[in-house]
């Protein structure tokens, strides 16, 4: 009969498939990295150079496998049941959210490693049009009419809530702390955004790919990306004049991994990442390293630029998210109006 | 024969609407996915096909197809069959909650399966002290996908069955034959055609699907990933042709489908014309 034919032929087909694809191999330990939007081309690069490095000091092989997409989504699906042994979000509060709704790791995570738990850090640059039509310097230009600003959806995305932050900083600096100023401002410019994606990501392509707005606000290393990879020549980065410290924040499921036995690795996972090798990888991909000698060498690729933080002006993310992000917070306070 | 009577410019205008219409929504959409996935050459087209990542995408769609089809369509045979050949109580119900996926929003049929077995869900604890793996693994997808492509077997076979009536079936019964004899001597040779137009139908959903499948996938490259998935992961790393170039074994499968379609339909036309 003819169906009969066809179960042979897709049978066929699988059966060419999964022999087209490597055995696995007997000792490959694999673990799983759950990472945010634009780290995809750093861990692309980090985890060949720890397999290496695991390979020499131990002789077994391992696989990091990779999932990405926007912070908060990301920390929701670990939350939900997604199986990773290590986190590499945007923010600190996205890792604290796991710890306080699923227990996989104790609330107190960020003390567990160096430098809060951040072994790199980045800033927000903008990225604009070759030439700079709209003649963009400094956050005030964002808020004039007819300028089209890309950013993503602060809800959803850890990128987006440092964009929000630093435009509040910045005018908080401006006005001397007058907060009922600061939003104004920011109201001000999100009348300008015309889209708001869920990850920094999409935002990129937004502006990339299907050429909307004048300005991005991005991640330092996204914009670099862009500059080099995508448009030499049509795109400029333009650093404002005061930017706020992110540090996107890194830890092990402490469930996850002694529930697959690898904690060990996880830990040396992360622990390899402060390694010389680990921050050179970094700043090759454009994320400000914490070692000093890393620092120096990549100097030309980071402009010095005025930084706040996130304890010392918005009093910790946990503050911050509550005021501003949580529902009935700032940003619905502006969004609803518009 | 000719009983027309418009003019002739109504029918040339009529016909270049349409032309049109199909050219600019159908062919040139088709034909911009072909010319980017090409964009870079054979080779380049050949060498992203033959990644491991679009292997194992590939792969984990074939496999979900294999195993949703076949269940939707023991599923969709006994229900329409049900629904075509008995009255019962209920009957409107059952008619309506087999369409209830194809209202059903995909993002909402994958939270659904969230909500189920997820770690927070209600079944989400006890799987995992068993190490069950359900929602951001295979099972999840599978169910997912059998969730969304539910419908398509049942909806073809349901009229088909009706307009044929039960008198063929009532006979066989008479003469003797057991159920069991009947429905696989006489129901199942009349709809055969429909069941396979229903397989046809349920499979491109099943390998074309997005967004059920994308909430519960977790988007792990190489593990969980089907084909639509990777076509956006490869979208949004900004690799164009390689995107195109995976979306294009899509579009293929959807022109293999049609052809197939369009092959059914006219074997149905021969046989009935020699009935």
């Amino acid at each position: 009969m003819k169906t009969g034919k066809i179960w042979v032929l897709v049978m066929a087909i699988i059966l060419g498939l999964s022999m087209i694809t490597p055995a696995m191999a007997q000792n490959k330990v694999t673990l799983l990295n759950v990472s945010y939007d634009p780290t995809r081309e750093l861990y692309q690069a980090f985890n060949k150079a720890f397999a290496d490095y695991w390979f020499k000091k131990t002789g077994s092989v391992v696989q990091v496998n990779q999932s990405h997409g926007g912070s908060g989504k990301q920390a929701r699906a670990v939350i939900d049941g997604l199986d990773a042994d290590v986190v590499t979000l945007a923010l600190a509060y996205d890792i604290d959210a796991i710890a306080q709704k699923s227990g996989l790791l104790p609330k107190d995570w960020q003390v567990r490693l160096p430098n809060n738990s951040a072994p790199y850090t980045s800033t927000i640059v903008f990225l604009v049009r070759k030439g700079n039509p709209k003649n963009i310097k400094d956050w005030d230009d964002l808020v004039k009419p007819g300028v089209s600003v890309i950013t993503p959806n602060p809800k959803t995305s850890g990128g987006a809530r440092w964009n929000y932050l630093a435009a509040w900083g910045y005018a908080l600096k401006k006005w001397n702390d007058d907060d009922s100023k600061a939003m104004e401002f920011v109201k001000a410019l999100f009348k300008n955004v015309p889209v708001l994606d869920s990850g920094a990501r999409g935002s990129t392509t937004t502006f990339v790919e299907r050429k909307i707005g004048d300005v991005l606000i991005a991640w330092e290393n996204e914009a670099y990306l862009v500059v080099n990879q995508l448009g030499q020549g049509e795109y400029e980065i333009i650093t404002p004049s005061l930017s706020i410290l992110a540090e996107p924040s890194v830890a092990l499921l402490d469930a996850n991994v002694d529930r697959h036995h690898a904690r060990q690795i996880a830990q040396a996972y992360l622990e390899y990442l402060y390694s010389p090798q680990g921050q050179e990888i970094a700043a090759q991909n454009y994320y400000r390293p914490r070692l000093q000698a890393v620092a120096a060498k990549y100097a030309s690729h980071f402009p010095k630029v005025d930084l706040i933080t996130v304890d010392k002006v918005f009093g910790g993310w946990q503050k911050a998210q509550k005021t501003h992000f949580a529902d009935k917070g700032t940003f619905d306070q502006i969004y609803q109006v518009n | 024969m000719n009983s027309r009577t418009e003019p002739c410019f109504v029918k040339y205008l009529l016909i270049s609407v349409a032309l049109i219409f199909f050219g600019l929504f159908i062919v040139l959409p088709l034909a911009c996915v072909f010319h980017n996935a090409f964009a870079k050459g054979w080779v380049f087209y050949l060498k992203t096909l033959q990644d491991p990542d679009a292997l194992a995408a590939m792969r984990m769609t074939l496999i979900v197809a294999l195993v949703a089809v076949p269940l939707n369509l023991i599923f969709g045979v006994a229900a329409s069959w049900a629904i075509a050949k008995f009255d019962f109580k209920g009957k409107g119900l059952l008619l309506s909650f087999i369409d209830l996926p194809l209202s059903v929003s995909p993002v909402i049929a994958g939270f659904i399966f969230v909500l189920l077995f997820g770690a927070q869900g209600y079944l989400g604890p006890w799987l995992i002290t068993h190490n069950i793996r359900i929602i951001f693994a295979m099972p999840g997808i599978i169910l997912a996908t059998i969730f969304v492509t539910f419908p398509m077997v049942a909806r073809e076979l349901i009229p088909i069955m009706k307009s044929q009536g039960n008198e063929e079936e009532e006979a066989a019964i008479t003469l003797g034959a057991s159920g069991w004899k009947t429905f696989w001597l006489v129901s199942v040779p009349n709809i055969r055609w429909g069941i396979l137009y229903g397989i046809i139908l349920c499979n491109a959903r099943a390998m074309g699907e997005f967004g059920a499948v994308s909430v519960v996938s977790g988007h792990i490259r190489g593990l969980t990933n089907t084909l639509p998935l990777h076509v956006e992961i490869l979208y949004n790393e900004y690799q164009s042709a390689a995107a195109f170039a995976a979306a294009s074994v899509l579009a293929l499968l959807a022109i293999i489908t049609l052809i197939a379609k369009s092959a059914i339909e006219a074997t149905i036309r021969q046989g009935q014309r020699q009935n």
